[in-house]
């Protein structure tokens, strides 16, 4: 493949250009594979909720719900109607997260996927609205239920009502859980504050994409509590997985199929069918 | 009395402000030596200037002259009664006006207070007994959360609650109230140990955060107040939560899940703190006072928008000028709640907790 790719500081004009925070390369758009990897170190680019949807779940097979649920100014907040219109004409969709039926692998599930994108993936209402839906539909109807995260954390914007979300999502849980309803939650790049004080860390099972942030507080906020540099990989998936707070890391390329492996574990399926399924489209792909 | 909305608790007596700074101490206080004094026993009136909040200072103005009046009349043996208790009028009007106007800001000052009742004053003043419990069986206690069985005139409850401590010393042992996981995961043993044993749960939340730090990244404080935060929906007992100083954000709300959620009157609660919002909004800390008001934090502003049920009005003056009175203010809303909880079957009570944070 002809990568274009350099080594320099400034950025580029015009947005055709992408510098990897992982080894600092520049790497000309239009060369990103669907996956948008980094060619040289395997960085994980942040991706779109549709591009995300559209790597992981079987084809055509996302069903939208609740796209309709908007966010509500309840605290008429200096400046926010304004910035959720120009988000909203951005980003296409009424909030940080969509929601709906899907399918992995021919396994029926819930699935959400956050969109960092939409004001740094932050919870409000209207995103706590729509996942608490989504555990709901999970239990009513039986499903896995699968999230991906990407969030900065809670919706400032919203105040205590952003804080109560994670109250209300973690509450659908409780009862998803009691039901014994499977949850997969998959931390991808970044997932901080009170998302991941909240619904993405209650999950029976952790995933999270390689190099990803996860934490509580933010790196900065710590550094400057600390008055003290952080030591390298603090914060990141790898540092999670040695210290016991996620199950695995795994590479974007093979989320889909991890992901149909645990949906065959948990619901009487045959994940060596899945691994199966997934060898056959690997040669296929070679060929 | 203030009137807030909701259903406020109307307060027995209010004392009158100034005899705190002249006779000292009243009522019992358990620990009378060194670091354990209460806030009223420190609060002389050289300390009170040194801990004045700016737009306290009309009240401390009288307060002084009040102070001068008495000792020249103590020392001259003239009787001037008559012009010191105008003066006490006075005062009061004047607390009366300034704090009937405070702004979002002044009342997160308020909240911050040194002087405010922290969780030792409730242990000390409100409870006939108390046994901590320390152990959350995995890391290590953390004195920032307090946890043990407590009895108070004959109701007997679990409770849990952020510590601040009072002294310099204190406030460095209990890390300034910033909890570290294991104290989310003690509290949430400890609201185990309560379900089974048939008692209710009561909270003190005053937290300015939990504790960014890299032990606490290190053993999943997101994770621990999650875990807390989803497991207080099952809890088979009542839970009822005060807001007694700072509720910040998750810190707060992993213990602040409850059938019945209160703020005392000049309390906050808020998802960031105003500092930290301003410096993200405007680049700057100095506008805190702005993103204080943008927030909604107050106790009445979050009665309105149904994130907590209840107000517990505050003695005109602020919590740190009454302690007492504002302790027992609490202990009435406490036995009022407890009382009528405890009557609910608990399958209703777990229900009616979701719907209520469900419809948030
Ligand atoms: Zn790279």
């Amino acid at each position: 493949m002809a990568w274009s790719r350099f080594k320099k500081k400034k950025n580029m004009p015009g947005g055709l250009w992408e510098k990897c925070e992982g080894c600092g390369a520049m790497i000309f758009r239009k060369d990103f594979s669907a996956l948008k990897l980094c060619p040289d170190c395997g960085h994980h680019f942040s991706i779109g909720a549709r591009e995300r949807i559209e790597l992981t779940v079987d084809e055509s097979s996302f069903n939208e719900l609740w796209a309709d649920v908007s966010t509500v100014d309840r605290l008429d907040f200096v400046g926010y109607a304004e910035k959720i219109d120009r988000t909203v004409g951005k980003c296409g969709n009424n909030e940080a997260v969509l929601t709906g039926r899907a399918a992995v692998h021919g396994y029926s599930v819930a699935f959400g996927v956050m969109d960092f994108a939409f004001l740094g993936g932050s919870m409000g209402v209207a995103v706590g609205e729509k996942i608490c839906r989504l555990a709901e539909l999970a239990l009513a109807e039986g499903l896995p239920l699968v999230i991906f995260c990407a969030s900065g954390g809670a919706r400032m914007h919203e105040g205590a009502l952003s804080l109560m979300q994670m109250a209300k999502t973690c509450g659908a849980l409780q009862r998803f859980h009691e039901a014994s309803g499977f949850y997969i939650s998959v931390l991808t790049n970044p997932t901080t504050g009170g998302v991941t004080a909240s619904f993405a860390s209650v999950a029976d099972v952790i995933l999270a994409e390689p190099g990803a942030l996860i934490g509580f507080a933010g790196p900065r906020v710590i550094k400057e509590t600390l008055k003290q540099d952080l030591p390298k990989g603090f914060q990141r998936s790898e540092f999670l997985l040695e210290k016991g707070q996620v199950d695995r890391i795994v590479p974007r390329g093979e989320l889909r199929n991890e992901i149909g492996k645990l949906l065959a574990y948990a619901t009487g399926g045959d994940p060596v069918a899945v691994g199966a399924v997934a060898e056959d489209a690997a040669d296929r792909e070679a060929e | 009395m203030q009137g807030v909305s909701g259903h406020s608790i109307s307060l027995p007596f209010v004392p009158s402000g100034c005899w705190i700074y002249n006779s000292g101490p009243v009522g019992k206080s358990k620990k009378k030596n060194g670091d354990h004094k209460s806030a009223l026993q420190r609060s002389g009136p050289d300390r009170s200037v040194e801990r004045a909040l700016s737009f306290e200072q009309p009240i401390l103005e009288m307060e002084h002259k009040i102070q001068e009046l008495k000792s020249l009349a103590s020392s001259t043996r003239l009787d001037l009664n008559g012009e010191v208790l105008a003066l006490e009028q006075r005062m009061l009007q004047v607390t009366d006006q300034v704090y009937s106007g405070l702004t979002p800001w002044e009342r997160v000052q308020v909240a911050r207070h040194p002087c405010r009742p922290v969780a030792a004053d409730y242990v000390d003043q409100m409870l006939d007994d108390f046994v901590e419990l320390h152990g959350d069986r995995l890391y290590a206690d953390d004195r920032a959360i307090l946890t043990g069985l407590a009895t108070m005139e004959g109701r007997r409850f679990l409770l849990i609650a952020h510590r601040k401590g009072k002294t310099t010393q204190e406030r460095l042992l209990c890390n300034f109230a910033c909890a570290h996981p294991e104290g989310y995961r003690k509290a949430l043993a400890k609201m185990r140990l309560a379900e089974k044993l048939g008692m209710p749960i009561v909270t003190l939340i005053n937290t300015p955060g939990a504790y960014p730090g890299i032990g606490a990244e290190e053993r999943g404080q997101a994770s621990a107040i999650a875990q807390n935060i989803r497991e207080m929906f099952s809890i088979r007992a009542p839970i009822l939560c005060i807001v007694i100083g700072e509720g910040g954000s998750g810190g707060a709300l992993g213990i602040g899940v409850g059938d019945r959620v209160a703020m005392l009157e000049h309390s906050y609660y808020s998802v960031i703190s105003p500092e930290g919002c301003a410096a993200i909004l405007w680049k700057s800390g100095d506008k805190a006072p702005e993103a204080a008001d943008a927030l909604k934090l107050t106790a009445p502003d979050l009665r309105r928008l149904g994130v907590v049920d209840d107000v517990i009005a505050e003695p005109r003056g602020g919590a740190h000028r009454y302690p007492e009175a504002t302790i027992v203010t609490v202990k009435a809303w406490l036995s009022r709640w407890l009382d009528e909880l405890a009557e609910v079957p608990a399958e209703e009570l777990t229900d009616r907790r979701y719907a209520k944070f469900r419809a948030m």
